[in-house]
């Protein structure tokens, strides 16, 4: 018998092992679920999956009969879209300042404090700010998610620069390469996947600064949505929106992870065979 | 006019004095291995040659023209390590410096200078035995390999000056005498005036027209920092018979700290 940390699992009980965490916990929440609904059919906390599939039947596939939009669609093309817009936003602005402040010290001496100052800020709490400045629009939404976000960025992007090893500078300036050119032949395409990793990595933050501004001021979008059937105890609809809500962030960091290792081979060595 | 004309150079760090009083000149196709105990001054030494560091006092001329204060393109230099880009493969980093060259604004060649470009870089990795690798990237390269495209990397642009701090320092034995023939046959060819920094004594003694030994000739004992290390031996080695390069061999294994061959 090998020891623990040497026996590894084969792909099949990988699979396994890996799902039948979520296997229990449906077990688990149907059987609580079966339970609260014998003693009480009306029960609200603990729906039956019936209900859930009922729920987003009636607000995927139905027109609603106020609008006539397919809510759940429509609510989430709203969230992506301004998910979408700030954290491209943030990328941009991440990238662009994290390069000129990694690179050029005149630059960093001047922005990186600024950077920090603004990074301590709790975002939240200038959320009303922005309300008054950017009035209830969308712009307020992706807004909270720039000032949530950008801070994290740059300094991330900036650090990434820095580690640049000092070498491959002076090398590049001895093949003859300009500050312009050294910034976008050496120190842009080694920085490209990196923005991928910490973009990735603030995934997060956005979803939780997207659905804060959604759950205060809008008319529709995943967050409001949630927020708005709280009102009626609707766990039928919360719980397979929040589970949708985790889908798409799985699909859009698996997306980032694999367009990272399309673009940049480079920076994804091998494991074992390559050709 | 010598080429290289090193003139009363002193260098400190703070109140260390790290070099003193270096004073010679070189002339173009020399190649000058230079040993010496360690943190003795040699790779600051090759700073300044760079221009990452400048002389404290004193100054350094390049046909009779002071030398930039900062890199540039006259000096090709090849570290120990990171000398290539990871993110290019072994055909793009050699035609970097062309392609630098021929667009100041984005730094891509296109074209038929892109073409031009290609082809000399293919002729040089063909030179360092490359020319198969040409399509992969530097971590899919070994050490030796690494080093080869390095110097490939530096040459393309037929820089004045090559310079070459223990380049060849992590490698193993029997890749060190091929690089030795590459550096070799290169330096010949295309009559390059190169510094290098070896460790290894009798790397120093082959591959050199001249060998240098930086050491400090005083020593205060009060005061460590007081004095700097000069160029104690400037040897011409091609033209000393090997019996007289054995003495010297002896005597300077006690100067410089012993070496595992
Ligand atoms: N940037 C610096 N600031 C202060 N002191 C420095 C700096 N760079 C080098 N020194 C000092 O200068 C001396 C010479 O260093 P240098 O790196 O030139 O030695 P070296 O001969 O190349 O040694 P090695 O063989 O170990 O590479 C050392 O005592 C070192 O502490
Ligand atoms: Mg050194």
């Amino acid at each position: 018998m090998k020891k623990l940390i040497n026996q590894h699992p084969g792909k099949a009980g990988r699979w396994f092992l890996g799902l039948l965490p979520f296997l229990l916990i449906a077990l688990i929440y149907a059987g609580a679920s079966n339970a609260r609904l014998a003693e009480n059919p009306n029960d609200k906390l603990l729906p039956a999956f019936a209900s859930f599939v009922e729920a987003i039947d009636r607000l995927a596939f139905e027109p609603s009969k106020r609008s006539g939009d397919y809510l759940f669609w429509q609510d989430t093309l709203s969230s992506l879209k301004r998910l979408g817009m700030g954290v491209g936003i943030s990328a941009a602005i991440g990238l662009t300042f994290g390069i000129v402040n990694g690179i050029i010290p005149y630059a960093r001496a001047n922005l990186s404090p600024l950077v920090t100052a603004i990074s301590l800020i709790p975002p939240m709490a200038i959320l009303p700010v922005l309300f008054i400045v950017f009035g209830l629009g969308e712009l307020s939404k992706v807004v909270l998610i720039i000032i949530g976000i950008t801070p994290f960025l740059i300094r991330d992007m900036q650090q990434r620069v820095l580690e640049i090893p000092g070498e491959q500078l002076i090398k590049a300036q001895t093949l003859g390469a300009n500050t312009w050119q050294i910034i976008l032949r050496v120190v842009l395409p080694q920085v490209l996947p990196r923005l991928l990793d910490a973009v990735r990595l603030s995934l997060g933050a956005a979803w939780l600064f997207l659905i804060a501004a959604e759950a205060i001021a809008a008319t529709d979008g995943l967050g409001y949505r949630i927020f708005l059937v709280r009102r009626y105890l609707s766990m039928d609809v919360i719980l397979p929106y929040v589970a949708w809500i985790t889908l798409l962030a799985f699909v859009i960091d698996y997306v980032l992870r694999f367009v990272s290792r399309r673009a940049f081979p480079w920076f994804h060595p091998a494991k074992g065979a390559d050709s | 006019m010598s080429f290289i004309r090193i003139d009363h150079v002193f260098k400190f760090y703070g109140d260390q004095l790290v070099l003193e009083n270096l004073h010679c000149s070189v002339e173009r196709g020399e190649f000058i291995t230079i040993v010496g105990a360690s943190g003795c001054g040699k790779t600051t030494f090759l700073n300044m040659l760079l221009g990452t560091e400048q002389p404290s006092r004193g100054r350094i001329l390049l046909e009779g023209k002071p030398l930039a204060g900062e890199p540039d393109e006259n000096r090709g230099i090849v570290f120990q390590r990171y000398s290539v880009f990871p993110h290019l493969t072994s055909l793009q980093n050699v035609m970097l410096a062309r392609e630098l060259e021929h667009n100041r604004w984005c730094g891509y060649a296109f074209g038929s200078s892109r073409r031009a470009a290609r082809r000399e870089a293919l002729d040089m990795l063909e030179q360092v035995g490359l020319a198969p690798a040409a399509n992969k990237y530097p971590q899919q390269l070994s050490g030796g390999m690494q080093q080869r495209l390095a110097i490939a990397q530096s040459l393309i642009r037929q820089p004045k000056i090559l310079l070459l701090d223990e380049p060849f320092g992590a490698l193993d034995p029997g890749i060190r005498a091929d690089m030795h023939q590459l550096v070799l046959g290169l330096q010949r060819q295309q009559n390059l005036t190169i510094f290098m920094i070896t460790h290894d004594i009798k790397e120093g003694f082959y591959l050199g027209t001249r060998l240098w030994v930086f050491d400090k000739v005083r020593i205060d004992p009060q005061a460590p920092n007081a004095f700097g290390a000069r160029i104690t031996y400037d040897i011409p080695v091609g033209k000393t018979s090997p019996s007289v390069l054995d003495d010297i061999n002896t005597n300077l294994t006690e100067t410089v700290p012993a070496q595992p061959a």
